[in-house]
């Protein structure tokens, strides 16, 4: 399937706002309460959740279309794209620190944790789910990674304000986060019919 | 013997209370949003989970000794994997119907952070027994709260429970305990609750030994 300039445009707004990740599809839930206390850190975590997953997306599809399907062995996937974005998260690091230090000691506390955010699984198993080709895979990656960077960009900034305001004390954490992320998700839903 | 009795009932009543992995440790969020739209799902996720939590548990307390340290994560992964795909395969054969519901969840129990916390903190440390139990222990915790957050939401959100009409036909749904939303409210008062209730406990329990 070829995709129109404005085909993209569509599938870019589905992404973000219609299906986000967090918010309609509840993956990548745990970096989304961990790590949004601050605004900056989140930023961080976006740039490398976006980074990754677009990269998962293109290699697990290759991996995926190239040797699982011509070999039929199609039910080892969640093993080999386990094992593809483990090592992807590896050689990013390792590249980052090689070639551009500024960014790893700005990402580099992050990066390892996105192996077990299920986010970047997810889109992998779900392009297959959807048989999308290779741009629509890559697409999807990159577009979802940054509805998940929206959720927790808002989320942090939500919660720096909250440090400052008198919560009941069993609610504070974890549980006035997630009432909170129930909220964003009402807004959310808003933007439902929009494609 | 009685004393080693006791232990393991200690370690398996410690999944389920104490270190509730969802109330107490709010580790793997994202199935417990995701698929707790019916108590149903709720039961088929926990015991998926569960499965893979006492088979990954035992096998890694068995091979603990032979994995060098360096590895140690990429092989308890590898571990935890086959039992995922066994469970998917094994759910697709027997319980196509749950299978669909669930959907891209059973595969990601692989990244759910509880069984490869459990696998790191306890069964690289312990022996096969004590990790069975605890695994057991942890599954049950996970299944008892995701099933309770399913309950509340089947039966608020559709009025139905186990798809049985309970509320009446009088009953106007909260259609948005059932959608997206819900979930996160719904576990996030949960949490709150279950918090309050545990803080209370504590400051009882220290009135009566100053007493």
């Amino acid at each position: 399937m070829r995709l129109s300039e404005v085909g993209i445009f569509v599938f870019m707004i589905d992404c973000i706002l219609c299906n986000n990740y967090i918010f309609s599809r509840f993956l990548g839930c745990c970096p989304f309460l961990g790590v949004s206390s601050k605004v900056e850190t989140s930023i961080g975590m976006g740039i490398a959740v976006t980074f990754v997953m677009g990269l998962a997306s293109l290699f697990t599809w290759a991996v995926y279309e190239y040797v699982l399907l011509p070999l039929d062995l199609t039910y080892l996937n969640t093993i080999a794209f386990i094992f593809i974005i483990a090592a992807l998260v590896q050689f990013v690091e390792m590249f980052m620190k090689k070639s551009l230090p500024a960014l790893y000691s700005a990402l580099g506390i992050y990066l390892p944790l996105i192996t077990t955010n299920c986010a970047v699984l997810g889109v992998a198993l779900l392009n297959i789910q959807s048989s999308y080709g290779l741009l629509e895979s890559v697409l999807n990656g990159v577009f979802g990674a940054l509805g998940f960077m929206l959720a927790i960009v808002i989320m942090a900034g939500v919660r720096e304000r909250l440090e400052t305001s008198d919560i009941p004390l069993p609610f504070k954490g974890f549980s006035i986060s997630l009432v909170i992320a129930g909220m964003m998700s009402v807004a959310f839903l808003g933007f439902k019919g929009l494609v | 013997m009685s004393k080693n009795d006791n232990n393991l009932r200690g370690v398996f009543i410690n999944g389920i209370f104490n270190e509730n992995p969802t109330f107490r440790l709010v580790l793997g969020t994202c199935p417990t949003l995701a698929v707790t739209t019916s108590a149903m799902n709720g039961i088929g996720m926990g015991a998926a989970a569960t499965f893979v939590l006492i088979g990954s548990n035992v096998v890694i307390s068995l091979i603990r000794s032979f994995i060098p340290n360096k590895v140690r994560i990429p092989a308890f992964i590898v571990v935890i994997c086959t039992f995922v795909t066994m469970v998917q395969m094994l759910m697709q054969a027997y319980l196509p119907a749950l299978y669909d519901s669930l959907g891209i969840f059973i595969p990601l129990i692989v990244v759910n952070c509880i069984i490869l916390a459990r696998a790191e903190a306890f069964a690289a440390k312990n022996n096969v027994i004590r990790s069975a139990a605890d695994g057991l222990g942890m599954g049950l915790g996970f299944t008892l709260s995701i099933t309770l957050i399913g309950i509340i939401r089947e039966l608020f959100g559709t009025g139905m429970l186990f798809g049985n009409q309970l509320l009446g036909s009088g009953y106007e749904p909260m259609l948005l305990l059932v959608l997206a939303p819900g979930g996160f409210i719904v576990y996030g008062l949960l949490l709150g609750i279950i918090n309050a209730i545990g803080e209370r406990r504590k400051k009882n329990n220290k009135g009566v030994t100053s007493a």
